[in-house]
């Protein structure tokens, strides 16, 4: 989050103090029942504090809903597809490549690419939370956040794929990235037999978001 | 030992629906996350408090709460614990006067650069890297925080105890063991950590399945 040494009040002292497990201690029960009023009695609260400016929520959501999500993602994966200069530099040091993109940012500061390949089809979790490579696919869909996906796709990986329609052979290896720090995992699925020839934005029509969390393949031309 | 949240491997939790694919499923969801977001900027807790906040939510609530509930009940928790709102304040549903703080607000014309800044994790000065890829690795058993009885960590359960063998160094990045408590960021070289399927889940697993983590040093110990 928005944090820099010696700017927090997140000191032991009064961190502390936070009561950890008497569930009628948790300041979150005084808030209505309801969810969507608790998230507007909320931001009532902060905003005659002072402390939230309403329209920086609308600009926030705007920006996940429509500027920043899995085109990025896309436009990445289809470069590494044509250009083996800039995939080469996207396997061994992707950040500044990134940074150069302007797909840099919150939840993406650690971003390592993963490639499947004949041999090897790679999936991505976060068993503890939810975390996920925010500048290049934006905010995770609901399936990502489940406890289903959450508890199963590290110890039955083939078959949470095949809920998914991805039926992987038995002598591929299935990678499960579990995400337990901050780095952020993005799959290269494998380039579709047929796209010789297209070009980045047509191929990276054919790049799905499920695709590159591993969940799915990248779509075949025409399909 | 563990907590709710620390779900990975558990039995019982039936299919997964990709049709619950929507970024924003309810209006709601979109402003409690954008509520998060704001109430960060103004610097009072860090990306491990906050994760701590939501794993403390006691279990049946953890359970019962969709995402997002979960994240509001979080940051209720954090405002209040951490002073920036008081108790009374959240039962009335209004505030009592402007914050001190209220000079940190996050305003609209601010946000696309705070969100395209990031902050990044990895930090100079840490420990050197005791492990290499390659190598072959334990990790730490029980899986508990070391320093903070019940305290955050980022070792899952189902990982404790295992061997495996280093894939990739990632350079050093801040302890949430430590950064959640406000026992300083303490970072320490970070490893991507394979873990035969087998080895971790047994038999049902595929043969040459894999499981990768990224694990702290400090969770990991050399084997002979």
């Amino acid at each position: 989050m928005h944090f820099r040494a010696g700017q927090t009040r997140a000191t032991s002292a009064n961190l502390a103090a936070m009561p950890h497990d008497h569930d009628h201690d948790h300041p979150h029960t005084l808030l209505p029942p309801e969810p969507a009023l608790r998230v507007r009695a909320l931001e009532t609260i902060l905003t005659e504090k002072g402390l939230i400016d309403p329209a920086a929520l609308d600009e926030i959501i705007e920006t996940y809903q429509h500027k920043i999500g899995p085109q990025n993602g896309a436009k990445v994966v289809a470069r590494i597809w044509s250009d083996p200069t800039f995939r080469k530099g996207m396997l061994d040091e992707p950040m500044p490549l990134l940074e150069e993109l302007e797909f840099y940012g919150r939840q993406g500061e650690h971003m390592v690419i993963v490639e499947n390949t004949p041999e090897v089809h790679n999936v991505v979790v976060c068993t503890l939370c939810s975390c996920y490579p925010w500048p290049l696919l934006g905010i995770p869909p609901g399936w990502y956040k489940s406890d289903a996906y959450r508890s199963r796709v590290v110890r039955e990986p083939r078959k949470v794929l095949a809920e998914f329609g991805v039926d992987v052979p038995d002598d591929k290896k299935v990678r499960v990235w579990d995400s337990t720090a901050e780095v952020r995992y993005l799959v290269v699925p494998e380039r579709p037999e047929g796209t010789e020839g297209m070009d980045e934005d047509a191929l990276a029509a054919l790049v799905t978001r499920d695709s590159m969390i591993g969940t799915g393949l990248a779509l075949r031309p025409e399909a | 030992m563990s907590r709710v949240h620390d779900m990975g491997g558990r039995y019982g939790d039936g299919a997964v629906n990709p049709a619950d694919n929507a970024t924003f499923a309810q209006d709601w969801h979109a402003r409690a996350l954008a509520l998060t977001l704001a109430a960060g900027a103004l610097g009072q807790w860090n990306i491990d408090v906050s994760r701590h906040a939501r794993e403390t939510l006691s279990p049946k609530d953890y359970s019962r709460f969709s995402y997002y509930e979960k994240w509001l009940a979080g940051l209720a928790d954090m405002l209040v614990n951490l002073g920036v709102l008081t108790r009374e304040e959240l039962k009335a549903g209004h505030a009592t006067g402007v914050s001190e703080l209220a000079s940190r607000i996050l305003k609209a014309d601010a946000v696309a650069g705070v969100l395209a800044k990031g902050s990044p994790y990895t930090r100079d000065g840490a420990p050197n890297a005791e492990f290499k890829p390659g190598d072959r690795v334990k990790t730490r058993r029980p899986a508990h925080n070391i320093q903070v009885a019940g305290g955050h960590t980022r070792l899952p359960g189902y990982a404790s105890g295992l061997i495996g063998e280093v894939v990739l160094l990632h350079g050093a990045h801040v302890l949430p063991d430590s950064n959640a408590h406000g026992l300083g960021e303490a970072a320490e070289p970070l490893y991507a950590v394979a873990f035969a399927a087998r080895d971790v889940w047994g038999d049902e697993a595929g043969a040459w399945d894999e499981v990768v983590l990224d694990l702290w040093q400090s969770y990991l110990e050399p084997t002979a």
